[in-house]
Parts: structure tokens; C-alpha cells; sequence
């Protein structure tokens, strides 16, 4: 079946984004709507004391002026933290209150303190420049080593020292014995860099209060417009769920930042009902960097003990993780259950410990962008593995061969049971490609051009489609995180998917029908998805964590059982055969070794006609499924990265990216590879490119793309992108997930290539020219001495 | 407030518009062409290229009344017809050029008018100078891997028409 699974079918959604007829948030008008602007805190920390908004209310055009204290005394509750973690003393965490709009204490440059509603985007822009806050300024402590220390300025009163949790996990005892007694022992400290999501569609709301009937309607840039309805009804008291419908059109990419339910849309859904107007918001690019979650922020210091054989037996790891100045809806998960459960990485470690201190600081709130949690374990991992191989004098690949998990499942002592993998598969597909045998000569060949080659590896594993529902709540979670879909045949054959995940660039209309073109032998063009909207689709958890693969299409595989189950009935009815005898092929249903069949739109008339269905079977044919997955997949694979850097001027070109990716089954090989083109594009923007900065003031430096380093199609090279997979057995399709795979394994791969080249092991994400040459002269100056 | 005539996709169109108000703006909010998209507000991103007088701009840098009397095409009014794609279109279909789509369209209009210069010149348009050239336009989805391979080919289709 050519459109069916593993084809590179191309994209049912394209015609309308290569057209301009894509559908955005920012896109739709409503009638009587206004806009909404924001009054933004200047100050990283301050007290404010009064707000005078009577020149901003007296302009002409300006609907209104609205504050926290009216938000607050509303009923609007304050914003929430998805996911409780649980302190190494056993007490819970400790969470600060955020309000939508701050009260009496603002706490990151960005942080609003009330809005202006006005007829046009100009006029509410004028009036809230013109609203006057009179601000007491606070001290202010921007990096979570500093916030940690003595005499810290304080950022919530119930977080004393701004620690909101000091987690474990893993074997403390052993691991100390272990590394105590080790033969090697390799110890870092690394920094991963906060980074600024950008996904180039700003995030943008429009909500609308209907006041005969007492409902609301919000369009937003959502990647899970459900959890955005029930969080916005049972916890912020906007609306009882079936008062709200909450819309996610096209979305504009997300890449995480888009998951969470931010202030601003909460406000708007308010301020629509206070002023009986639709209410419009959509953020710049600069109130992006100001507001959207921002990702990573890590300081790590780790430990591995490997005995003489070299195997690992030992591995640490103390990280303070940086969540910004309020807790955002996973922000606790993220550096937690989503990265110390993954710092075993490929390897069969008997005994691994972390330990991760949760700070409040002045920044913007940091929670999960792509991989979340997961690039900053394979960080972790990789630099130390490289490292161990520099030290110990052997090369990185055997090093690793000679410590990859080999028998599935296993289980790591940091909670994950590997279900299956070939690691060293991987690796020499990536090896053979990358032409790692000849990598010398080239490196000999650059230096007669007087540049410096180097090369790097990273081994990532990554844990996604999360995830068991029971298991996530036993650690912590407030939802469940299964997925729902509903598979809708029509009289007329065609067939309509609900589904609960959301598409923002992944290709769901397209991916989605090919699995279900595959099952009954149908056209991808009579099969479409319906997404994105609460009064379309029941229920669903979203798009993130790679998993509308592994999670959103094992439903839809569900659903697709019930249907076949009574498809196979009808068509056993009315063919006058054994149900085991009936067999769906090519759009037909048919009895086995007969020409006896009936056409998949007669299945449909019948079903729908109801004039000749068996005795006490319901008419109609449609069918829903909720799945719950049994485990988390583990997609993994191996990155070879090849620089070169001029010594001159420490300016670093990326000369052959190599990935070789084990995803399970893939449905469209030509999706998954754009999925890791993207990927790795951003994994080398943190490696290379980004990074959020801070002054001591707590202003962002980084708030612009003038300032903050996109990586461009200059900065890039073509990747080699190849898979060499094993069958997920958790799941229907085979499926592991790929969204996040780039994002997570190539930072490693770059960092390890670029120190390789300059001979010096002490680099710091990002590896500007500036910071290559300084460990460059770093470098020279040590061997001078 | 100014009058502005100016013609868009081919169709006059003219209103009245406060002096200040964006190309973009008068794009989007007054003609309702909402393929023209806003990503940045430093002129960095491209996602708002257009054609004026059949160059490349980016239409947040550029006030709509500098626009009149000029011809302005949109991504909307880049194919021939309505039943038709520009070949340059049909590249980044093929070729899987996008993602969430929101890059696309000032990735097109800025492809199309890099070909153009190119071709007219009679110089090669090569890997390097494709990606030399999309200095002006960020995406963040697609890795720009495919993006490259999209104006390759988009290239080819555009000599070959
Ligand atoms: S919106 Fe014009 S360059 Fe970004
Ligand atoms: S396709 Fe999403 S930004 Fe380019």
C-alpha cells in the first residue's frame, strides 16, 4: 500500500501554509473585539505600591484598565504547578503563589501588573505605557548558585533561601562505596545554558464572552487545548468546563513553550467578560523573550568511578536547577523525573545517585522545551563519557561499546526500564557513515590549512510518549497522561479521526490517515484528523514529550480495532459468512478464497441504513478509545559530529553532522527525518548559538533577535540522518517517538567535536567564536607552562 | 491619516491609513491577506517578506505609504491561478520544505525573488550561496535542511517553466 506505513507520503496540511491560507491565531478576527496590552513590570524585583491608571483611562478608545487585586478578587485562582515533587526530607514542595496579574510584589523583568483594554493594538499600547506603577525595588539574585547562598534576597516567603525542593534519587550508599573504591575517577562541572524556545509564531489568545449564554471561546497558540480548558476551569475558575471551548488552530510551532496556560490568556478570557468585548492579545517578539517559559538552565557538578576494565561503576551528580521566579505548570518535572531518571544514559550502571536543588530566582519562569530534561542528561552523560575516554587515553567509541546496556529490558537504578535497543547498531551505522576510520587523515589533512578538525560523539537515550498514567501519578503528576481518539466512518465510506493530540508542525493530518490508509486498504485522501478544538474532540492530553506517535496513534489504533470488530460483523451479516472468514483489503471487505465482497462505502451505508445489520447490533459506525500506555519508550540513537574551527579567530564550521536514530516503527520516513532536521538545528543553536543572559539587575540582555542567536541556514550544514531500529514492544505501532531526539543528542556531540579540535576540555555552551578562542589561548598558555 | 493606492495581487486597492501604519500591517489588518506573517519586531525573522515592484522586502520595515502606487505581491497572489502553485511552491511542498508553515510563506516570496536575481544574472545558485542568501529569514522547525533542498529544486522548476 503505497500511502500506507512507511511511505513518505507528502503533507495533506501544506497546501494551505504554501498558499497563505494557514489559519493562525493572530489570523481570526472577532467581531467587537478589542486588544489587550499588557503593563509589564521594568524591575526584576520590586513592591509595588499603587497603580495610577487614570491618564491611561482617560484616552480616548481605552475600553478599559484593569489590575491584579480585581483579577484576585474575581475568584481567578492563581497559576499552578502540574506536578508535585516530593523533598528528600519528605516534605512537599515549596510553591509561591502567581497571580496573572502580580499584586503587590513583582518578581522578573516581564512580570504584568494590569492591562488596558482599548479599540485598537496602538491605542492599548499608548494608554499602557501611560499607566503609572509606583515600584519599591527590591534586591534581585538571577542564577540559582547565588540564590542558594547565605543572604540571597528572598523571593517567596513560603521558599526559605528561594529552595523550592531538594530531590533524590537512586542509590546513595552504594554509589559512594562504588566510587570510593573506583580504579578512575572523572569529575566535571557543567553548565547547561537557559535557552529562549522561539517558535517563530509569537504566542497570541483571543477570547470571547458570550453573555446570553453565559460562555466563553478562546483561540490560542495551545499544544493541548483540552488541558488548557481543564486547567482554566477547575483551578483559575474562568468558566465551568462546558461554559469554555478552547480553540488551537494552526499553530505556529511550540517546541514546549506552548504547552503551558500563561497569564495572558487567562487575563484576556477575564477581561472579555469585565468588558463585554472579544479580547485580543499577541505578543512580540521582545514580550516573547520576556514571558514565554524559557528552557535548561542547569549547574551540575558530576562524579564517575570506572575500575580497571574501564567499566563505569559509579555515577553522581548535584544539579541546581534554575525555575525563574515562579513555578510553570511541568517546571518541576523537567529537571527531575524527566532528567535525573535518564543520567544511566546507554549504560549498565549498577549505581547511579542525583540529587537536584529546585531555585527560585528572578528570571523568567523555566520549564520543559524540546527534549526537557532529557538534553541536559545526555549533556551530562556524554561530556563525561568523552571526557572519561580523553583521560583514560582510549577511544570514546570503544569506551562506550564497552559499557552499552546489551540485554533488554533493563532496568537502571534511577526508576527506567529500558524495553529494547541495539546501541552498538547505532553506533556503527553512524561510525560507517561518519567515516570514523578515516577521521585522522582529515584531521591531518586541516592542519596543513593551517584549521583544526575535530570530531565527537553522543550516545543519547531519552525516555518519552509519556507515560503510564498510574506511574506518573504515583510520581507526582496531576493528570494522567493517556491519549484519546475517536475513529468516525461515514454513510459514505470516508472516515473523520478525532484526535486529542495537537499538530504544530509534526504532520498529524498526514501521518495520522496513513495508519489508518494502511488498515483498511483506503486513499489517504478520504481519511482526515480533527484536532485542536474542545468542541470537536472529548478529551486529550496534547502533543509534547514525542508522544503523538507512540501515545495519540496506539488510540487511534484502538479505536480501529472496535470499528474493524464491527465492520467484520456487518460485513459477515450481509455476506452471509463466518465472521473468521471475513477479511478488509484495499477498501473492500471480502470472505476469504470467494469473490464475495462488499465495498468499504457500502459497510458504511449499511451501518448507517441499519436495514440489514445483525439482529440487536446499534446502527451507526463510530468508535472511540482512550490508551494508556504500559511504559515509557526509549528512543535512542548515536550523533557523530565533525568541526572545524580557525584558530585565528575561533570561528567553528560544523563539517558533517552524522545521526543514526533507533525510533521503532516509522510511519513517514520523510517526517521524521524533517523531526530531527529541526532537532538537530536547535541542539546546535544551544551548543553554538543561544543562550539567555542576564545582567545582576535581572534585565534580559538576550530579549531581541538582535541580540539573541538564531541559528540561521548559514550556520548548518545537510545532516546525515539514518535509522537502525528495534520494535518498541510497548506499544501497538512499534513506535518510540522522534520529536525530541535532535534537540537532545546533538548538543554533546558538538561541545565533544569542538574541544576535541582545540585541545581543550574546559568549554561552556554556547561555543561562540569568542569562547573557542579564549579556550584556545587558554589551551596554548597551559601547554606553555 | 493618509490615502494610499497602491495595486496588491494584481487588484487595486487604496484606504485611508494612519501615517504610521506598517506595509505589514495594511497587509494583514486592512486587506485581511493574513499568509504575510509577523515573527519579530527588530526586522531579523523574513516571515513578513513580500514583493514590491517585484523585489524582495521585508513589509514590517516599511511604511505602507511608501508603498503607493507600487505593485505588491503577496504569497496569495504568487501562482498564476487559483487552481494553480507557483513551481517554487510546489518545491517546498515536495521537498517537505515546512513545518508548522508559519516561516513559509517569507521563505517562498524571499526563494523566489534569490532564483529570480540568479537566473537573471546567469549566476549558480548553490548550496552556499542558498544559504548565504537566507541570512534574512529564521525557522526554527525545519533545520533549514529541506528549506535549501526546496529552492534547489524550486530553482530547477523555475528554468524549467
Ligand atoms: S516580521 Fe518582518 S522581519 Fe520579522
Ligand atoms: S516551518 Fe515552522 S518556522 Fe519554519
Amino acid at each position: 500500500m503505497s500511502e500506507g506505513i512507511g511511505a513518505r507520503v507528502l503533507r495533506k496540511e501544506d497546501k494551505r501554509f504554501i498558499t497563505g491560507k494557514g489559519r493562525y491565531t493572530d489570523d481570526i478576527i472577532e467581531p467587537n473585539q478589542a486588544y489587550a496590552a499588557f503593563v509589564r513590570s521594568p524591575h526584576a524585583h520590586a513592591k509595588v505600591n499603587g497603580i495610577d491608571a487614570s491618564a491611561a483611562l482617560a484616552m480616548d478608545g481605552v475600553v478599559d484598565v484593569l489590575n491584579g487585586h480585581q483579577l484576585t478578587g474575581d475568584g481567578i485562582g492563581n497559576i499552578i504547578c502540574g506536578w508535585g515533587v516530593t523533598s528528600k526530607d519528605g516534605t512537599p514542595m515549596n510553591m509561591g503563589a502567581w497571580s496573572a496579574l502580580a499584586t503587590d510584589t513583582v518578581r522578573y523583568v516581564g512580570d504584568a501588573v494590569a492591562v488596558v483594554i482599548a479599540d485598537s493594538k496602538e491605542i492599548a499600547k499608548l494608554a499602557a505605557e501611560s499607566v503609572v506603577v509606583d515600584y519599591e525595588t527590591l534586591p534581585v539574585v538571577v542564577g540559582s548558585v547565588e540564590a542558594l547562598a547565605d543572604g540571597a534576597p528572598q523571593i517567596h516567603e513560603n521558599a526559605p533561601g528561594n529552595l523550592i525542593f531538594d530531590w533524590e534519587i537512586g542509590n546513595k550508599e552504594p554509589t559512594d562505596a562504588a566510587l570510593a573504591s573506583a580504579e578512575h575517577i572523572v569529575e566535571m562541572d557543567i553548565v547547561n545554558n537557559r535557552l529562549a524556545p522561539n517558535p517563530m509564531e509569537p504566542r497570541s489568545a483571543i477570547a470571547t464572552f458570550n453573555e446570553s449564554e453565559d460562555h466563553y471561546t478562546l483561540y490560542t497558540t495551545s499544544q493541548n487545548p483540552h488541558v488548557a480548558r481543564l486547567v482554566l476551569s477547575a483551578f483559575y475558575n474562568v468558566a465551568p468546563e462546558h461554559k469554555l471551548r478552547v480553540i488551537a488552530p494552526d499553530v505556529g510551532g511550540g517546541f514546549g513553550s506552548k504547552i503551558y496556560i500563561y497569564p495572558e490568556e487567562i487575563t484576556c478570557l477575564w477581561a472579555s467578560m469585565k468588558t463585554n468585548r472579544s479580547v485580543k492579545w499577541t505578543s512580540d517578539r521582545t514580550e516573547a523573550f520576556l514571558t514565554d517559559a524559557h528552557g535548561r538552565d542547569h549547574v551540575t557538578h558530576a562524579t564517575m568511578g570506572l575500575d580497571k576494565n574501564h567499566k563505569i561503576v559509579g555515577l553522581k551528580v548535584n544539579t541546581k536547577a534554575n525555575l525563574g521566579a515562579y513555578m510553570s505548570l511541568f517546571s518541576s518535572a523537567t529537571p527531575t523525573y524527566l532528567y535525573a531518571t535518564l543520567l544511566s544514559g546507554q549504560y549498565n550502571i549498577e549505581n547511579v545517585y542525583a540529587d537536584v536543588q529546585g531555585v527560585y530566582t528572578n528570571t523568567v519562569p523555566v520549564d520543559a522545551y524540546r527534549g526537557a530534561g532529557r538534553p541536559e542528561a545526555s549533556f551530562v552523560m556524554e561530556r563525561m563519557m568523552e571526557t572519561a575516554a580523553r583521560q583514560l587515553g582510549v577511544d570514546p567509541a570503544e569506551l562506550r561499546l564497552k559499557n552499552f546496556v546489551k540485554e533488554f529490558p533493563h532496568q537502571t537504578p534511577v526508576i527506567m526500564a529500558y524495553d529494547s535497543g541495539d546501541f552498538a547498531a547505532n553506533q556503527k551505522q553512524a561510525m560507517d557513515a561518519a567515516d570514523y576510520k578515516g577521521f585522522e587523515k582529515r584531521r591531518a589533512e586541516a592542519a596543513k590549512r593551517g584549521k583544526l578538525r575535530g570530531i565527537g560523539f553522543s550516545n543519547y537515550i531519552e525516555a518519552c510518549g509519556i507515560a503510564p498514567s498510574a506511574a506518573v501519578g504515583s510520581l507526582g503528576a496531576g493528570v494522567g497522561l493517556w491519549e484519546s481518539a475517536e475513529v468516525r466512518v461515514n454513510p459514505v465510506g470516508t472516515i473523520e479521526i478525532l484526535t486529542g493530540s495537537h499538530s504544530h508542525g509534526q504532520g498529524h493530518e498526514t501521518t495520522f490517515t496513513q495508519i489508518v490508509a494502511e488498515r483498511f486498504g483506503l486513499p489517504t485522501e478520504n481519511i482526515s484528523i480533527v484536532h485542536g478544538d474542545t468542541d470537536k474532540v472529548q478529551f486529550g492530553m496534547g502533543t509534547y514529550g514525542s508522544r503523538s506517535g507512540a501515545v495519540g496513534m496506539s488510540a487511534i489504533v484502538k479505536a480501529m480495532d472496535k470499528v474493524e470488530a464491527k465492520v467484520k460483523k456487518i460485513g459477515a451479516h450481509v455476506l452471509e459468512a463466518s465472521e473468521d472468514d471475513i477479511i478488509i483489503e484495499d477498501g473492500a471487505v471480502k470472505v476469504k478464497g470467494t469473490d464475495k465482497q462488499m465495498l468499504w462505502h457500502e459497510v458504511g451505508l449499511a451501518a448507517y441504513t441499519a436495514h440489514n445489520i445483525p439482529e440487536g447490533m446499534e446502527p451507526g459506525l463510530k468508535e472511540s478509545a482512550f490508551y494508556d500506555p504500559s511504559n515509557f519508550t526509549f528512543p535512542a540513537g548515536c550523533y557523530i559530529c565533525e568541526v572545524e574551527v580557525d584558530p585565528e579567530t575561533g570561528v567553528t564550521k560544523i563539517i558533517q553532522f552524522t545521526a543514526s536514530d533507533d525510533f521503532g516503527t516509522i510511519i513517514n520516513p520523510m517526517i521524521v527525518e524533517g523531526q530531527v532536521h529541526g532537532g538537530l538545528a536547535q541542539g546546535i543553536g544551544q551548543a553554538m548559538f543561544e543562550g539567555v543572559v542576564y545582567d545582576p539587575d535581572g534585565q534580559q540582555l538576550s530579549a531581541s533577535y538582535m541580540d539573541y542567536c538564531m541559528p540561521r541556514a548559514d550556520d548548518v550544514p545537510m545532516y546525515q540522518v539514518m535509522h537502525q531500529s528495534t520494535e518498541c514492544p510497548g506499544n501497538p505501532l512499534g513506535m518510540k517517538g522522534c520529536g525530541e531526539a535532535g534537540a537532545i543528542g546533538s548538543p554533546p556531540a558538538v561541545i565533544n567535536a569542538i574541544t576535541d579540535a582545540i585541545g581543550n576540555n574546559n568549554l561552556n555552551m554556547p561555543a561562540t567564536p569568542s569562547a573557542v578562542w579564549a579556550a584556545l589561548q587558554e589551551a596554548s598558555k597551559q601547554a606553555a607552562e | 491619516m493618509t490615502k494610499i493606492t497602491m495595486t496588491v495581487n494584481g487588484k487595486a486597492a487604496s484606504a485611508d491609513v494612519s501615517d504610521n501604519t506598517l506595509l505589514v500591517e495594511y497587509i494583514r489588518e486592512h486587506l485581511r491577506l493574513t499568509g504575510t506573517h509577523v515573527g519579530c519586531d527588530t526586522s531579523q525573522c523574513g516571515a513578513c517578506v513580500v514583493h514590491v515592484n517585484g523585489q524582495a522586502m521585508k513589509s514590517c520595515t516599511m511604511l505602507a505609504a511608501a508603498a503607493e502606487g507600487a505593485e505588491v505581491t503577496t504569497v496569495e497572489g504568487l501562482a498564476a491561478s487559483k487552481d494553480d502553485l507557483h513551481p517554487m511552491q510546489l518545491a517546498f511542498k515536495e521537498n517537505h520544505g515546512l513545518q508548522c508553515g508559519f516561516c513559509t510563506p517569507g521563505m517562498i516570496m524571499t526563494a523566489t525573488d534569490m532564483v529570480k536575481r540568479y537566473q537573471e544574472a546567469g549566476k549558480e545558485l548553490t548550496e552556499d550561496a542558498i544559504r548565504h542568501e537566507l541570512e534574512g529569514n529564521i525557522c526554527r522547525c525545519t533545520g533549514y535542511h529541506n528549506i535549501v533542498k526546496s529552492i534547489q529544486d524550486g530553482a530547477s522548476k523555475m528554468t524549467t517553466a
